[in-house]
């Protein structure tokens, strides 16, 4: 075609333009990926300078004071709380998951989920006020007796002080918080498996839950296991409502009713007053830079999975 | 199908009876903790509270209500939100036109998705060191700015979802008549899609409304009402936990009555999107 009028041309012209703007824009997420993990990296260089990773990993002091950067503790406490979370959380989630997708009526589907909505929506200062007011005195007077009365003589289950500021606070308050997550992300990995394969299955007579064993699993397996990491991901950088219930004394934990320390807690309530320490502000953005690493990793592993069961993409 | 004490209709049963254990936990706690906002906030929330900043002696439990971390919020995530939907609209409309299911285009989702996963307390210290090497101080304008970049990816990924829904035939149809894509984009996609971006804008704004610790350093905390971009600005979120760890409780009601009012907001938010998106739906093409 040589259509060649002025309109023509100038329309050519204008979607020319366009494509080179949207090519500009959509690099605008990779960029902000990379310059994020930069500026942490580069104000968290010096402290890399002056002690071996290993040391800063692996050293269980903390005392800026006197220039002892160790992140043990921290790295723990982060890690004992997720665990406990998402240990508390996965079995309800999936269990409710599979109640949606597979045994609930239409009807009773559109109830529940803006229900499962609303619950996410809240922030998550809410889920610490309640953590503080419910949680906390339920771990402290109710749930540490009864395991130390009973249990007490397995170190998990050991009370070493009076209070429910503990890791099982905090793990319970992120395992509520991540529920409606996992149960979203669930819920849509098991809608799109194909529907003739639970025909198929409940015809030669199996049971709903042979069929969710034997036949549902085997298509969604992959992407509930992204699923659960995504949502752990999730709790890992999870701040506010953690910092406020779970006591925040940099020691390593060996029981669910030991307080801990994580590492948002750890940026979050030392931000103010780093200025005045040497390398305390490169220690506390080096912090931040590990929580993003991890984060960046589970993230971009677990998409990748999910983008590849549902064949399409996903949150 | 006939119960039979088989093992395959016991094991049935005790599944069907765990997932109505589950359904119901989840169910309880969320009523547990909207009953603990309520029942402890009801009472503290006085017109006062949300009528008036704090005056001198409010942190010993003295005159003064919240106004100021009300406003603070509602300008932090109003100002976030219209900023992140500057890009986030023309992003999402061209993922869909453009870039379409391309390996570039999902490359971008991933980078989105990516991003979303971004801790808020890790956008909270980029955001604070960029600020220390900009000379600025914990700032509205400063609050603004990380809120945006934490809504930024929630809102693109969520219109991304709606627009991907849109029919068609619809789009063809104007590429059919000779329009390009940018008009595509502007003059259908956008009005045909507008409840499911209105609804991405209000969950973008709730997602950034109850964020606590991105802009714990970066908009800082302040008694005054907020005035001025450059100057300090209070949030609801930070007025919880704040007034919470104080050993007084007519200080600690004050943070009860934050979090009722930082609840309700986050309510009304959510179901106005819900409505809004059966309201005006009627108006598209199906």
């Amino acid at each position: 075609m040589t259509d060649s009028s002025p309109a023509l041309t100038r329309r050519q012209a204008q979607e020319k333009t366009t494509r080179r703007a949207v090519f500009v824009l959509s690099l605008l997420p990779l960029v902000l990926i990379l310059f994020v993990t930069v500026a942490l990296a580069a104000r968290a260089w010096p402290i890399l300078g002056q002690y071996s990773l290993w040391d800063l990993l692996g050293g269980i002091e903390w005392r800026p004071m006197r220039g002892q950067f160790g992140f043990l503790p921290f790295i723990a406490g982060t890690l004992w709380v997720t665990t406990v979370g998402v240990l508390l959380a996965v079995p309800p989630c999936l269990l409710t998951a599979l109640y949606l997708s597979e045994y609930a009526r239409p009807s009773v589907r559109a109830i529940l989920k803006p229900v499962f909505d609303l619950l996410a929506a809240l922030p998550s200062v809410v889920y610490g006020v309640w953590g503080v007011l419910v949680v906390v005195p339920f771990v402290g007077d109710v749930l540490r007796p009864f395991f130390h009365q009973h249990l007490g003589w397995i170190p998990l289950f050991a009370s070493s002080q009076p209070t429910g500021y503990s890791i099982l606070s905090g793990g319970i308050v992120l395992a509520v918080m991540i529920a409606p997550f996992i149960i979203a992300v669930t819920y849509e990995v098991l809608m799109t498996a194909p529907q003739d394969w639970r025909l198929g299955s409940l015809g030669l007579g199996a049971t709903r839950w042979q069929t969710i064993r034997y036949v549902l699993f085997r298509h969604s397996l992959p992407g509930i296991i992204a699923g659960v990491v995504l949502g752990t991901s999730r709790a890992f950088g999870e701040t506010m409502a953690v910092l406020m219930v779970v006591g925040n004394v940099p020691t390593l934990p060996t029981s669910i009713f030991d307080p801990a320390y994580p590492l948002p807690a750890l940026i979050a309530n030392n931000y103010g007053e780093m200025m005045s320490v040497p390398l305390y502000d490169a220690a506390l953005l080096g912090a931040a830079l590990l929580l993003l690493v991890i984060v960046l990793i589970f993230n971009i592993a677990s998409t990748l999975v999910l983008q590849r069961v549902m064949g399409r993409r996903w949150v | 199908m006939k119960f039979r004490w088989q093992r395959r209709h016991v094991g049935e049963a005790l599944a069907k009876l765990l997932m109505f254990l589950s359904l119901g936990l989840v169910f309880a706690s969320l009523v547990m903790i909207l009953w603990t906002v309520l029942s402890k906030g009801l009472p503290a929330l006085t017109w006062q509270m949300v009528s008036q900043a704090p005056k001198g002696g409010f942190y010993l439990g003295k005159e003064g209500g919240i106004l100021n971390a009300i406003l603070g919020s509602l300008y932090l995530a109003g100002g976030g939100t219209l900023l992140a939907l500057l890009f986030s609209l023309p992003l999402a409309l061209s993922l869909e036109t453009y870039l379409g299911n391309s390996r570039w285009g999902n490359g971008v989702r991933l980078a989105l998705d990516v991003l979303w996963g971004i801790p808020s307390i890790v956008y909270g210290a980029f955001g604070f060191t960029l600020m220390l090497a900009l000379g600025m101080r914990a700032s509205l304008l400063g609050g603004i700015l990380v809120l945006a970049l934490l809504e930024l990816p929630i809102m693109t990924r969520a219109m991304d979802e709606v627009i991907r829904r849109m029919p068609r035939d619809l789009e063809l149809a104007a590429l059919a008549l000779g329009s390009n894509k940018r008009e595509v984009a502007v003059h259908v996609i956008l009005r045909q899609m507008l409840p499911g971006i209105v609804t991405a804008i209000l969950l973008a704004f709730g997602r950034g409304i109850g964020d606590a610790a991105s802009v714990l350093f970066t908009a800082g905390y302040t008694d005054h009402l907020p005035t001025s971009l450059m100057r300090p600005a209070a949030s609801l979120p930070l007025a919880v936990f704040f007034q919470l760890g104080t050993p007084f409780p007519e200080v600690q009601q004050r943070a009860y009555a934050a979090a009722l009012i930082l609840t309700i907001i986050v309510l009304v938010v959510s179901l106005s999107s819900r409505w809004l998106a059966a309201r005006f739906g009627r108006f598209t093409v199906r």
